[in-house]
């Protein structure tokens, strides 16, 4: 394909003293240019796919709403995430119970969160199971998204995302003050 | 024994077909690609497994940076229009008729209502996130200047009958109690969906939303949410 016919038709005889001039090849070799295409194809697959960003939805509870209207979540069936600094998740699941050396409160880290997360799944029937997320000040933005994106991943029906309360922020502030606690 | 001659073969290829193709990919490729365009405002935001794309067009988007600040953009001139009009009688901003026409282009807004007619006098070429002081955001219901300015998106937008896509941006090393001050913006304006924009990930092995990836047949359902 890349050759041209060159032979360029007999050969005549030209006159004494006129020079034959001399035939170069056209072949070229296209190797370096198939490089040069594949190169700039890998460029251009990369960059097309890099940059589609998802959106995650989050619906928000109207706070207006009549407190009849809420559903109420039976205590065996929740899970309460509190979200500290550094990626730390601290649970417990029903109510919060501090009592003196006796506490259902636990210490996790967000890539640990997803086991606690799917055994309770495990052991809760389905329209029991409420997950209620209070990430406290010191939390990330990027925290925040992880554990909804948790939600997604184990296939949450109901969560909420809720606001700390102060026995609470206290909690994780001892927690974090005793480092052989937190182990 | 003699072994049977092999006939040795030219290892000279011809690449023209294999040129063909990839220069007719390269092509595809090009005309294909969007390129991202440059940010005004640098921000990393976090991953998740949700496979919906986010919305371009019609988008008010409001970012948090990662050094807390907030910020607001919109793309529709003409909602923005509406809404320099409706600040400027209600917040008596006495914005001039060329600041108007500077707020419609402006590409982000990053201040508080008292300094916007300054904020606007900024040109866009040197209009940088880390320079200008972000629209405040205190806990403080009465600091938070967030609320009015969402009241006056929503108001021009019903107004002027546009589309209204309303998404969230956050850095990943924002904190928490920004990102609440913002949702509080949004319910107090009955805006109770929207959405955050996130890098995709893929989804873990053997949890639940993989396995029903498996089962509904692989394709990941654009309808996630909870």
């Amino acid at each position: 394909m890349a050759e041209m016919d060159t032979s360029g038709g007999g050969h005549h005889k030209k006159g004494p003293g006129v020079k034959k001039a001399k035939k170069l090849s056209t072949r070229v070799d296209l190797t370096p240019m198939v490089d040069l295409g594949f190169l700039l194809i890998t460029f251009f697959i990369f960059t097309t796919t890099m940059s589609q960003p998802t959106a995650m939805n989050l619906p928000l509870p109207d706070d207006t709403a009549t407190p009849d209207e809420q559903n109420k979540a039976k205590e065996s069936g929740a899970l309460t995430l509190l979200i500290g600094k550094n990626s730390t998740v601290y649970y417990y699941e029903g109510q919060l119970a501090v009592d003196a050396g006796q506490n259902n409160f636990k210490t996790s880290t967000m890539k640990q969160i997803r086991d606690v997360i799917i055994e309770k799944k495990r052991r809760t029937p389905e329209k029991d199971l409420v997950i209620v997320i209070k990430p406290n000040d010191e939390s990330t933005y990027k925290d925040l998204v992880d554990i909804l994106d948790e939600m997604l991943i184990n296939d949450i029906k109901r969560y909420a995302l809720v606001d700390i309360v102060d026995v609470e922020n206290e909690l994780i502030r001892l927690t974090e003050g005793s480092p052989s606690a937190a182990r | 024994m003699a072994r049977p001659k092999m006939r040795r073969n030219s290892t000279n290829i011809d690449m023209t077909a294999m040129c063909d193709v990839a220069f007719l990919l390269l092509s595809f490729f090009i005309l294909t690609t969007k390129f991202k365009a440059p940010e005004a405002i640098p921000v990393i935001t976090p991953s998740s497994v949700s496979a919906k794309v986010a919305p371009e067009t019609d988008v008010t988007l409001i970012t948090i940076s990662k050094d807390g600040k907030a910020f607001i953009s919109l793309d529709n001139p003409e909602v923005k229009q509406k809404m320099a009009e409706d600040m400027n009688k209600e917040k008596n901003l006495g914005l001039t008729a060329a600041d108007i026409e500077a707020f419609k282009t402006v590409s982000f807004f990053g201040s508080s209502f008292s300094q916007l007619p300054s904020y606007l006098k900024v040109p866009a070429d040197q209009l940088k996130a880390t320079d200008v002081p972000g629209i405040p955001i205190d806990t403080a219901a009465a600091k938070n200047e967030l609320i009015d300015w969402m009241k006056y998106v929503v108001a021009a937008h019903s107004a002027t009958g546009a589309k209204f896509n309303l998404i969230l941006k956050g850095d990943n090393l924002a904190k928490y109690p920004q990102f609440r001050s913002v949702v509080v913006a949004f319910k107090k304006n009955a805006q109770f969906k929207f959405q955050m924009v996130t890098n995709p990930e893929g989804v873990p092995e053997g949890t639940d939303l993989w396995k029903r990836y498996q089962t509904s047949g692989g394709a990941p359902t654009p309808e996630a949410g909870g």
